[in-house]
């Protein structure tokens, strides 16, 4: 237990180390360059009609606060810091005055449910199909069903979902295109709600699993077809164990390991592309105000949400890391 | 060299159908230097005229030859996606080797690094800088930044076998002789990891014409350079789609997913030929 404990310590140590890097990049990002956002902001607002100089400075100064960018560099780093330590991301832009915080917390739940059923979706059916190639590797079957996922794999998420959207959109309309739920829909909890919230997140989650399952099919063919030439599973063969049994319990389950790590590898690029796919079909989730808010040029809004992808999938990984040597049936013997 | 490739050829149905492939999208490459219209001018041709003998994938609403915009654009993404493999391959091999030769301290710090710019997403820091850039943002910015990002992954695979070659004789016997660590990691290790970085660089292209393409489509780039995410997102501008258009996006998008496989094929079989344990596989089945 104290060897995990160490593991854990380290793990973490990286989990604040990814913060760190991730949020300082946000920074230097959005400070070192030659563009000015008080200026683009002033400009945004005084394009549509004449303004009188006094109200111009009076706005620059009050943004220059706004967006924490009073003093030098360094100042600006530690007020930085010292907001996203209390949530405080100031209010957006483009819906003043509601608290970019409060903008972000409604779109999230939409992203994190689409992207975690995605992910179990497509790490299940993956697996499963990866681990019955592997094994059984003379079944037709398995070998089409493979060849046809890996080769889905390599295209883009935006494509993809954009070929979906246009066979179900344009060719064959029978599912939601667009949107998280029916426009008129009552937003009350209702059976008839959960349904509609289902059909309409079909096509994204459809997009999602069909580029993923591939990786995740050929990574589990691979540690399958190694692990079945082991002493063991020849022994527990030989000993007359069920194939199913020897599928699930000696062979699956040791492969598991390194594939719950490939997870928390991939979990950044999921995100992604969970954030690329919701943007064409204009789910509502985290992608889409993304976009919104850099085409409204809400400069806060903005900062919010690359600052809050970054700690959100950090925390992911850490959680995924911690928690996958615990799956490891060798790790009890410690 | 040569026999490797028919070897590959006629042994590999994957590497023979991406060979095919890269050889096709070489062709589509030099083509494209002979295209009888300027790449950016528009209304050059009739618009909206469907594939016909003349145009043979039709014109596009912006009154631009389908077919020839679609060759340089391939050409485009393609030079896109090479100088992106090219920056991300130096990175990746000089943390590799140096983290997995000098071991210890340097190699905790820079794998700690690494694995950092690894889970740190990527899309919205892109959309973060396009947002700060807006109209300064041009592609040698975006090859740069994305050389910045999509080292991370490479790096430790290289990092990997840099590790083993440590152990080996010859590496001990270089430091005896008094060589120093930059000769070692260039002239001694460097050789052994070509391949990987080989068939790395087909996945890093994969990675990056993909982000090019999304980033494209959004109008998130240079809008005026033709590449593939560019084609779709004038294709969308227009509601190619809905007034009839299709070939403007079936075009691209077809193309799109050819050059993937291809790519994905030729990294999938190099993949294999590195390692032997699979090359088995293939002889036994």
């Amino acid at each position: 237990m104290a060897a995990y404990m160490i593991f854990v310590a380290r793990r973490f140590a990286q989990l604040l180390l990814v913060v760190f890097l991730g949020i300082s990049a946000t920074f230097f990002i959005t400070h070192m360059t030659p563009v000015d956002p008080v200026t683009e902001s002033v400009t945004a607002i005084t394009n549509f009609g004449k303004s009188d100089p006094e109200a111009i400075e009076l706005m620059r100064k009050t943004l220059t606060e706004l967006y924490g960018l009073e003093g030098n560099l360094f100042e600006q780093y530690v007020t930085f810091w010292s907001r996203l330590v209390r949530g405080d991301f100031g209010p957006s832009l483009s819906a003043f005055p509601t608290p970019v915080s409060q903008i972000i917390f409604r779109a999230l739940p939409w992203t994190v449910g689409l992207m975690i059923s995605a992910t179990l979706i497509s790490f299940t059916i993956g697996n499963t199909l990866g681990a019955l190639a592997g094994y059984y590797r003379k079944s037709r079957i398995l070998k089409i069903i493979s060849l046809g996922l890996i080769g889905l794999q390599p295209i883009p998420y935006y494509v993809l979902a954009f070929i979906l959207l246009i066979l179900f959109g344009f060719v064959w309309p029978v599912l939601p295109i667009t949107g998280g739920y029916e426009m008129n829909a009552d937003l009350n909890l209702s059976f008839a709600l959960v349904l509609d919230i289902i059909r309409h997140s079909i096509l994204p989650a459809m997009a999602l699993v069909l580029v993923g399952a591939g990786s995740w099919l050929t990574g589990m063919r691979a540690l399958t077809s190694n692990i079945v030439t082991e002493d063991y599973v020849t022994f527990a063969e030989l000993g007359g164990v069920g194939s199913t049994r020897i599928l699930r319990s000696y062979v699956v389950r040791n492969a598991m390991v390194p594939q719950l790590t490939g997870l928390a590898m991939s979990l950044g690029a999921i995100f992604n592309g969970t954030v690329i796919t919701e943007i064409v079909f204009g789910y509502p989730g985290i992608g889409t105000l993304l976009i919104n808010a850099v085409h409204a040029g809400d400069y806060s809004l903005v900062l919010g949400l690359a600052s809050l992808s970054i700690i959100g999938v950090a925390i992911a990984v850490f959680l995924i890391d911690i928690l996958s040597p615990l799956l490891d049936p060798r790790i009890k013997a410690e | 060299m040569f026999t490797i490739v028919r070897d590959l050829i006629r042994y590999n149905i994957e590497f023979a159908v991406g060979f095919a492939i890269l050889l096709l999208l070489i062709g589509a490459v030099i083509l494209s230097f002979f295209s009888p219209y300027p790449a950016a001018d528009i209304y050059v041709v009739a618009p909206d005229m469907p594939p016909d003998a003349e145009f043979w994938l039709g014109t596009t609403s912006r009154g631009q030859d389908n077919f020839w915009q679609l060759m340089i654009a391939l050409r485009n993404t393609l030079a896109f996606g090479l100088g992106v493999a090219f920056l991300s391959r130096i990175l990746s091999l000089v943390v590799g080797l140096t983290a997995g030769y000098a071991g210890g301290r340097v190699d905790r710090v820079l794998m700690a690094i690494n694995d950092s710019v690894m889970v740190i997403p990527h899309f919205p820091i892109l959309v973060l800088f396009y947002f700060v850039l807006k109209d300064d943002m041009n592609w040698l910015m975006l090859v740069l930044i994305l050389s910045a990002l999509g080292w991370s992954y490479d790096a430790r695979l290289i990092r990997s076998i840099a590790m083993s070659l440590r152990t080996r004789p010859f590496t001990t016997q270089s430091v005896y002789s008094g060589m120093s660590m930059r000769k070692i990691l260039v002239e001694e290790h460097l050789p052994y990891v070509m391949p990987i970085v080989f068939a790395t660089t087909m996945n890093n292209m994969i990675w990056s014409i993909g982000m090019e393409i999304t980033l494209s489509v959004l109008g998130f780039t240079d809008v005026d350079t033709p590449t593939m995410g560019q084609m779709i997102y004038w294709a969308n501008s227009h509601s190619a789609l809905i007034s009839g258009i299709w070939w403007w996006v079936a075009a691209p998008v077809v193309a799109i997913i050819v050059l993937f496989i291809g790519l994905f094929l030729l990294s999938m079989s190099m993949n294999e030929y590195i390692d032997p344990r699979s090359r088995l596989n293939r002889m036994g089945s």
